[in-house]
């Protein structure tokens, strides 16, 4: 065992054990890609899958971080535990990035079972998404109840770290645009849950038919027949629905008002959180979802360290400058180079499966 | 070691804190600011924190610096409970804590005694503090 392995198991008994400290160090070893620390998430997953891991995502200023700070201390009041991590963006130019979500987390100050965590977009090829979920395994291990991602919900990346969350709940500011805005707002596909904040402010009415609007527009015609609305649904309906109309168990998404600085809404906005996660158990579709998650995971970390192992073979060959040199001076071009590249691998893929 | 790992590497995280009473963080939004375009992860703690919360900011976080700002002159009773904390959770050990404001000599090797890596002053270029922090911060597994 080398050191960093021990280190690495260590680390893991005592995440298990409660310690804070090694639950903060895990979550930067991931962040870090130290080594060892594909170990220790190996190690982590068998503890996984009891959390409820909710994203919340929104423009900035929507209210994401006071929002979250008061769905934290309603689960605290409600005896649950929770963990929070939060993306801030970095600067593309030297890395650096002010985290600055911490500041509104008021209500929970001095309460250790409520995690808060910020993190930074460091990595580059899906690589936040990767260490944001991990680090909710870190989180999902220790024992939190609850685990909120939150993330500014401005690019794919954004898109990405939020799809590793069971339930989706975007923010929408009163005010925010037109109905051609929220038509054009990708972001909007991904939401279970859509919460405008500020309900107090003038217009919230207005957003919320308009964000009630988009959603029955995208629904299927064939949804409006479920009578269940957003409750549970008992079996037997779900079974005969199920057999001549899958997509009329799809849930249909509810918008929530929501004044985050008074805590007002926050208690229904927690109730159809709960009710979002039933009907995920319910209707089986949590599996799918880890299924679907699972799967992804391992597309991109087959990606990376396939790429890994090609920019060894690149580094060998001279380096890509020197390659880009020989394209340069006209001796061969880029496709040649990525075939003589990859033609090993292609052959000991051969070889593997048997062609 | 992969590329990507080489590449993504270790970032220098630090937490910038506003502890007890005094009432102005120009001084502490400066230094996140520089710390932030020198590449550092900065988490600003807003005003007015008491020496727990820091504490939970510093473990939670795991940072390798905790900058402390005090004008107050109340140094000599939060600095130590910061460092209590810290002990507590096993993080004082591998955490840099620098503090910065007005702090008299006389005080200054009290607090370098308690375990404080350095104290800047007013009028402390920036680029020493963040040359402190690279040449100084504490090596990790």
């Amino acid at each position: 065992m080398t050191a960093a392995e021990s280190t690495g198991s260590d680390l893991v008994a005592e995440l298990l054990d409660g310690k804070h400290r090694a639950l903060a160090r895990v979550i930067t070893k991931i962040e870090n890609r130290s080594p060892g620390y594909r170990d220790i998430v190996s190690r982590l997953h068998a503890h996984t899958g009891t959390a409820d891991v909710i994203g919340v995502t929104g423009s900035p200023g929507a209210g994401k971080s006071t929002l979250v700070d008061k769905l934290a201390k309603t689960y605290r009041d409600r005896g649950d535990t929770v963990g929070v991590i939060a993306v801030d963006p970095s600067s593309p130019y030297t890395g650096g990035a002010v985290l600055g979500d911490r500041i509104r987390m008021a209500s929970n100050v001095g309460d250790m079972d409520v995690f808060f965590r910020s993190m930074s977009a460091r990595g580059t090829l899906g690589g936040l998404s990767t260490a944001t979920s991990d680090a909710v395994k870190a989180l999902d291990a220790f024992g939190k109840d609850k685990v909120i991602i939150e993330t500014v919900g401005a690019g794919q990346n954004e898109v990405d770290i939020v799809r590793t969350a069971d339930t989706v709940c975007v923010l929408v500011q009163p005010g925010s645009g037109d109905d051609v805005q929220m038509l054009k707002a990708g972001i909007l596909e991904i939401g279970d849950v859509f919460v405008v904040n500020k309900a107090d402010m003038d217009g919230a009415e207005r957003t919320v038919a308009e964000l009630e609007e988009m959603i029955h527009m995208r629904e299927n015609p064939a949804a409006g027949l479920n009578t269940g609305h957003h409750g549970p649904v008992d079996d037997e309906e779900m079974a005969e629905v199920a057999i001549d109309e899958p997509d009329a168990e799809a849930w249909d998404p509810e918008v929530v008002r929501t004044v985050a600085t008074g805590g007002e809404g926050v208690d229904e906005l927690i109730d159809t959180l709960a009710a979002h996660a039933e009907w995920l158990r319910e209707s089986g579709r949590i599996e799918d979802k880890a299924r679907g998650r699972y799967a992804e995971e391992i597309r991109q970390l087959v990606r990376s360290d396939t790429a890994a192992l090609l920019e060894e073979v690149i580094d060998a060959r001279g380096g890509i400058e020197a390659l880009a040199d020989d394209v340069l001076a006209k001796e061969t071009d880029p496709y040649s180079v990525a075939d003589e590249l990859v033609g090993p691998v292609r052959d000991c893929v051969d070889e593997e499966l048997d062609r | 070691m992969s590329t990507q790992e080489r590449e993504e590497g270790r970032q220098i995280r630090c937490l910038i804190a506003k502890v007890g009473l005094d009432g102005h963080d120009r001084g502490a939004h400066v230094i996140s600011r520089a710390f932030r375009d020198a590449g550092f992860e900065v988490i600003y703690s807003g005003l007015h924190r008491a020496p727990d919360e820091i504490v939970q900011a510093a473990v939670q976080e795991d940072v390798d610096v905790l900058g402390i700002s005090i004008l107050s002159g109340a140094h000599n009773t939060l600095v130590p409970k910061i460092v209590a904390g810290l002990e507590e959770y096993d993080a004082f050990e591998d955490t840099m804590i620098l503090v910065g404001g007005i702090i008299p000599d006389d005080d200054r090797e009290e607090l370098l005694e308690m375990g404080v890596a350095a104290v800047f002053g007013p009028g402390t270029p920036m680029a020493e503090t963040i040359e402190f922090v690279r040449e100084n911060v504490p090596d990790r597994d």
